[in-house]
């Protein structure tokens, strides 16, 4: 039994240890957001979930025996200034995909100011509601009193 | 309690199926995993530097290959920031509106203050530079945008957001972040009164120094320095808004 499960470890977790993390990570966001009672705590949970996605998307991009995608300086200028073709200074697997990169790099900021929208709903409803836990909130709706 | 249950057992259900799924996954750093050596990857590395002659590939597929895309999400930070001061901003009820008494001095600590000083110019000449070298080195607008707003939100929490507001404006922010979209979407459209497509950059190379794939990389900046506007004050409103529950006065 302990055998087998060292060969679980061994053979399905340490080689995908990535998809691991990122699906554990989502899954503390999605307990957060279904079962949490108060609001930022959901907050929480979503911003959560967004790390773990934008993990996901970032270990994908990882390739072995590669760079950053952005060309050295000596290569640049011996491409542009000297005039040799590309495939000859540049190897592709030297290179690792930019497209996950440039879907994170902007997935970051807008989640940032997407976050900052939820928090200024929730602090609009502390302002009008004085709490934020929901099931007082839907407590309030329920006996009225709020248009 | 049930529903913490049945929340428990939908969350191990969904997890249980994508740990199921990762058997398929490519293997951590895998050089031959479809995103490492797909068409699309192939495509971007080859490509940029003959079409556009930018060494960064992430800035040239950023702002050249998915123009589209970063355009659309600099409205998305734009329309976010205008939700917030919508939602939050409250401009006092005429009457009952009482002027804060006026700061003892002017937010904190001599030694915070001066530190402040001496900071937030290294900080927005780095940002610029990370705006304007974008395309050559690690950078760009959304980078060199945050670090900019970062050095308003120093200047707010350390001097106090009077201070802060003297050197951006409610008005200012709101133009600034509007003006950083017209400059992105009318940089497209100035490609179609060129006679191509909107946000095809080449067709530009007639008023631009240097040929077409040169046009590319100038507009490249262009559209990095509108992007940078418009997150430098999306920024600055989210915290001024949030900190201040929208009457943008005291600050933290």
């Amino acid at each position: 039994m302990e055998f087998l499960a060292a060969g679980f470890i061994e053979d399905h977790i340490v080689p995908k240890f990535n998809y691991w993390i990122y699906v554990i990570l989502m899954m503390i966001g999605l307990y957060a957001m279904i079962t949490k009672n108060n609001l930022i705590k959901k907050l929480i949970g979503m911003a959560v979930f967004q790390t773990a996605i934008i993990l996901f998307y970032v270990s994908i991009g990882v390739k072995e025996e590669s760079g950053i995608p952005i060309l050295s300086h000596g290569q640049h200028h011996a491409i542009v200034d000297e005039g040799r073709p590309s495939e000859e200074v540049i190897t592709k697997e030297k290179f690792a995909n930019p497209l996950p990169h440039v879907l994170m790099l902007t997935a970051i900021v807008v989640g940032v100011s997407t976050l900052g929208l939820a928090l200024a709903i929730t602090q609009r409803i502390y302002i009008s509601f004085n709490t934020l836990e929901e099931d007082e909130i839907l407590d309030q709706l329920r006996r009225g009193g709020h248009d | 309690m049930t529903m913490k249950f049945f929340g428990f057992v939908a969350v191990v259900v969904v997890g249980i199926l994508l740990l199921a799924a990762t058997g398929d996954f490519p293997e951590w750093g895998d050089p031959h995993s479809p995103a490492s050596e797909g068409q699309v990857s192939s495509f971007y590395i080859e490509r940029t530097v003959n079409e556009t002659k930018v060494p960064n590939m992430v800035t040239a597929v950023l702002a050249d290959f998915r123009g589209y895309d970063t355009m659309f999400e600099t409205v998305v930070i734009f329309i976010a920031g205008i939700g917030i001061i919508a939602v939050l901003r409250n401009f006092g009820d005429g009457a009952a509106h009482v002027p804060d008494p006026p700061e003892p001095d002017e937010g904190s600590d001599l030694i915070v203050r001066s530190t402040c000083r001496l900071v937030v110019p290294l900080i927005q000449l780095f940002a610029l530079y990370v705006v304007a070298h974008g395309h050559h080195s690690p950078g760009g607008g959304f980078q060199g945008g945050v670090m900019l707003g970062a050095s308003y939100i120093l200047l707010a929490l350390a001097c106090g957001l009077p201070a802060a507001k003297r050197r951006m404006g409610e008005r200012k922010a709101i133009t600034l972040a509007a003006s950083g979209i017209i400059i992105y979407a009318g940089w497209g459209v100035a490609c179609m009164f060129c006679g191509g497509n909107f946000l095809d950059y080449a067709s530009l190379d007639p008023l631009l120094p240097g040929d077409k794939a040169m046009a590319r990389s100038h507009s490249m900046l262009v559209v990095e320095i509108g992007v940078a506007f418009t997150v430098t004050a999306i920024m600055f409103a989210i915290y001024s808004n949030l900190s201040t529950r929208g009457r943008l006065e005291k600050g933290l």
